[in-house]
């Protein structure tokens, strides 16, 4: 660009167009270009972006064998999309209509099961040969050039001067000098920063309030009852087995926490058992409660394998020793699972003698001082 | 060209050149527009990987829109009342009915959750591999490293996306997610119940997480990562790709086909055939079936569960991390959870995100570098990434060590054992095996390079020794060794690399080449050993594939080794 000494703009204030956009028309008049042949505008184009053409390998000439052969698997390819993108449409649009149902029915129709796999082998084969197809066409029938574009360094030109501009509007804001408004300016952004912040102190609740983590529904008096709401006598169970309890209260099979294993115990299990420390009088009989939630990562811990007392949460593989107050024998879990104490009410069902005496479900930080 | 009228010199006669030019008389767009169609890419299989991403991503816009017209992502319960007649009368989330219906009552409805779910997996799976030959080639290095910083987000951004999505069915196996990720926010040190209580909006489970999942899977990532891969784009577009080294290539040019039309045939083509994939699997391999396993309830389980693989490493090394809570005077605790499942993938992610600065630091080399490396030639990064590999590859198998146990029938315990001792074990002897296969290599190339290629030729000499012929690649000093030296490019190992052997002639049932035709033109390209016969002793020096076709940049050679 040329360098002029009027200001304003580089015409020099003259109600002149400036110089053209983007492209060396000083270099190359209308004339010469349209004297150029259309490959040679193609090069000299590429020449100013940086691109040398090296070598162009022509497709194959025409008329040839290899190309009339290129040519049909091309065609064929793209051919072959359409008429899988049709039967995709015949399948999509035919169910119900001259085809068969499409949807689900308690038995399951033929057609029914087919539907999906078709319309993913139609859609997809259709999809994969046209792009088969394309890959086909610049391989086989395009040109294959192989070009050197340049690659360019930052320029120090553009370095030196964008500083100056930056620098010159920031020192003409006198910033550096006029500390009074930096500070302020500073202040301002904390301030204003942390007003757009604080809507979201919505989201904050506290959770000590009421205890949710360390209570569950169960308390004294409330009955063990099974998902369908049925409530558990000691004769029920055979011994080694178990059941998954929950509180008898409004929406208790739908507890996060209150999930409870009952367990009989087998005879020789009743002897080995060893409950923790001043809970030897929450088992009834040989019945025991244990939490279902698992202390590591709260999954249901819902394998019982009753030859060797284990319990196993199927997340993370702990595994809990009924005999041993539900103790952690293995893999990561770090407590034992707590203990319901249980009796038996006038009517002889199961109840609870009261809630956890602590938090079920997994480890948090201040869990020990709730 | 059609002839010209006198009006203006150069003017369109065309319609569509005329088009153009009220177009461009508007936009200015011509010059922005031409050096665009010339902007020349390199040619490589592995700089297609990214480019899988990147359509992955494409689709799943697109599928995961259309899902949002029906899926309602509300914990409200209901009695589902739709087809499918196993879970009719059941009481379960708005959230799990409505994904049902896309199941059951949308047509082709099944196929677009199953293709948006495929669609997500190969995401992060291109990611992943993505990401792999970066690192294994170098390209991460100065001034390509806010590249990989981005592109490490996107990762880390790709696996939330997938875990928020994956939650939302609110079925048995993403509420059991679901259960885990309560646990791990709740295992926070100092602030996990008040972080529970503000994600969850009170204990678990609560009445929001669904609804607010939802809006993080589809509004606030999918914007981020729209944002950070325009992102990635640009900054790619002006630094312009990398290449490896090969004839003509240099630090300060890119050799390689043009944008228009080669290149964007090509990746055009490969968008189709990505799509192509996604939906075949889409509609013929069944994935996440959420009416088998029910509607969420807590006090339930599913055996084998397991998340999508890109979370399975998390859930391995869940599974590995011994029970050991840290009790704090004033009976506070550190949960056991805490470490396997937030520290150990922040400082993965962390050492991930600062590898360009780390092995800056360590190499002190600060050069900007536009020729990638061979994996070989950087032992010490390779063998880095190996040990990373095996590192990552034992908590995967770990996060399915139920499965294993199970089929393979071996115990649980000592699945979990082995997975705790290989984890210490095995990178560190991945590292020394990669160690010693990259120099032997190197020696290889180097061996190559000063002796020749091994011919298979055994020659008897006058008083009766027998040698081996080799042939040189490159000039020779007086003792015969080769004085080529390496380049950090490919080097033949095999006679036919090297144009010893005719090319096939094209055809599948009949040729469609004429065989003479092509035993000429071979001859002149100088590629065949009857080319040489003339003028070439076998051992003499002389490149058979000098004056070869430039077009393939020295692909006559091209070994796989």
């Amino acid at each position: 660009m040329s360098t002029r000494e009027t200001r304003p703009g580089s015409t020099g204030g003259e109600a002149t167009p400036g110089p053209l956009h983007g492209g060396p028309d000083e270099d190359y008049t209308p004339e010469q270009l349209a004297a150029m042949r259309r490959e040679e505008l193609d090069l000299l184009g590429a020449r100013y972006d940086g691109v040398e053409i090296l070598h162009v390998d022509p497709g194959p000439e025409p008329g040839s064998a290899t190309e009339k052969r290129a040519v049909r698997q091309v065609g064929w390819t793209f051919a072959l999309a359409g008429v899988f993108a049709f039967l995709f449409l015949v399948v999509y649009v035919g169910s119900g209509w001259f085809l068969p149902e499409w949807s689900w029915a308690e038995e399951g129709t033929a057609w029914s099961a087919l539907f999906t796999p078709l319309l993913g082998l139609f859609m997809g084969l259709s999809l994969a040969l046209v792009g088969a197809g394309l890959v086909l066409y610049t391989k086989k029938l395009l040109p294959h050039e192989t070009a050197v574009q340049d690659k360019h360094d930052g320029s120090h030109f553009d370095r030196v001067t964008t500083g100056a501009t930056l620098v010159g509007g920031y020192h003409n804001s006198g910033l550096p000098r006029r500390k009074l408004i930096t500070r302020s300016l500073g202040f301002m952004g904390v301030g204003v920063g942390v007003m757009l912040l604080a809507p979201l102190g919505g989201l904050i609740k506290n959770p000590n309030t009421g205890n949710p983590l360390g209570r569950t529904s169960w308390a004294e008096g409330v009955r063990l009852v099974r998902i369908d709401g049925s409530p558990v006598r000691p004769g029920d169970q055979e011994p080694g087995s178990l059941e998954t309890v929950f509180p008898a209260v409004p929406g208790g099979n739908f507890e996060s926490d209150a999930a409870t294993m009952l367990i009989r115990l087998r005879p020789e299990q009743v002897l080995q058992d060893e409950p923790r420390e001043g809970q030897a009088d929450f088992s009834y009989g040989d019945y025991v409660a244990y939490s279902k939630i698992c202390t590591h990562a709260g999954c249901p811990v819902s394998l019982y394998e009753q030859e060797t007392s284990r319990l196993l949460c199927p997340c993370h593989q702990s595994q809990f020793d009924v005999t041993q107050g539900a103790k952690p024998i293995f893999g990561p879990a770090t407590r034992s699972l707590p203990q319901l104490p249980i009796t038996v009410d006038d009517e002889g069902f199961f109840v609870a003698r009261s809630d956890y005496i602590e938090a079920v479900g997994p480890t948090y930080w201040n869990r020990e001082r709730i | 060209m059609a002839a010209r009228t006198a009006t203006a010199p150069g003017a369109p006669t065309t319609k569509l050149g005329k088009a153009g030019y009220e177009i461009d008389d508007r936009l200015i767009v011509a010059g922005p527009v031409r050096r665009t169609l010339n902007k020349v890419f390199p040619d490589h299989w592995s700089f297609l990987l990214g480019e899988i991403a990147l359509y992955c991503f494409i689709i799943l816009l697109l599928s995961g829109t259309y899902l949002t017209f029906f899926f309602q992502a509300s914990m409200t319960e209901i009695i589902y009342d739709g087809s499918y007649d196993p879970l009719r009368g059941q009481e379960m989330s708005i959230a799990y009915a409505s994904t049902l219906d896309i199941s059951f009552d949308v047509r082709g409805g099944l196929f677009m959750r199953q293709l948006h779910h495929w669609a997500a997996l190969l995401f992060v799976a291109s990611i992943v591999v993505h990401l792999l030959r970066i690192f294994f080639t170098g390209a991460f290095r100065r001034p390509r490293e806010t590249n990989w910083i981005i592109g490490v987000v996107l990762l880390i951004l790709a696996l939330l996306e997938g875990a928020t999505g994956y939650t939302l069915p609110d079925d048995l196996l993403s509420g059991t997610g679901l259960r885990i990720i309560s646990a791990i926010i709740l295992a926070i040190p100092v602030i996990g119940t008040w972080a529970h209580w503000a994600v969850f909006n009170g204990d678990f489970v609560g009445t929001e997480i669904i609804g607010r999942f939802y809006i993080v899977h589809v509004l606030l990532i999918p914007a981020i990562l729209l944002a950070l891969i325009a992102a990635h784009l640009l900054i790619l577009v002006k630094q312009k790709h990398t290449q490896f080294p090969g004839p003509g290539r240099t630090e300060h040019n890119v050799v390689g086909n043009r944008l228009f039309p080669t290149f964007a045939g090509k990746a055009t083509g490969l968008l189709f055939v990505v799509f192509g994939v996604c939906a075949a699997l889409g509609g013929l391999v069944q994935i996440n079936p959420v009416w088998l396993w029910g509607p969420y309830n807590p006090a339930m389980v599913s055996a084998a569960s397991q998340p999508d693989w890109y979370v399975m490493f998390l859930d391995g090394s869940t599974r590995l991390f011994p029970a050991w809570d840290i009790n704090l005077p004033g009976d506070y605790t550190i949960p056991a959870l805490f470490w396997p499942t937030l520290v150990l993938p922040g400082i993965l992610f962390t050492l991930l995100l600062l590898y360009p600065v780390i092995e800056r630091k360590l190499t002190g080399d600060t050069v900007s570098h536009h020729l990638l490396q061979r994996p070989r030639d950087v032992p010490v990064r390779t063998s880095l990434g190996m040990m990373a590999i095996a590192f990552y590859l034992v908590l995967l198998i770990s996060g399915g060590n139920d499965v294993v146990a199970d089929k393979f029938d071996i115990s649980l315990n000592a699945m979990t054992w082995a997975g705790r001792i290989g984890l210490v074990l095995l990178p560190p002897i991945a590292y020394v095996i990669t160690y010693r296969i990259c120099l032997g290599l190197q020696q290889h190339d180097r061996e190559v390079l000063e002796h020749g290629i091994e011919t298979g030729v055994i020659r008897r000499l006058p008083h009766g020794e027998f040698i081996e012929v080799h042939q040189p690649i490159g000039p020779v000093d007086e003792h015969g060794h080769g004085q080529l030296a390496y380049g950090g490019a490919p080097v033949p190992k095999k006679m036919n690399q090297v144009g010893a052997a005719r090319r096939a002639i094209r055809g599948f049932f009949s040729p469609v080449e004429e065989p003479t035709a092509v035993e000429i033109d071979q001859r002149a390209e100088g590629r065949g050993l009857s080319a040489g016969e003339s003028d070439r002793e076998l051992t003499t020096s002389g490149r058979p594939s000098e004056g070869g076709r430039p077009s393939d940049g020295g692909r006559p050679q091209d070994p796989r080794d």
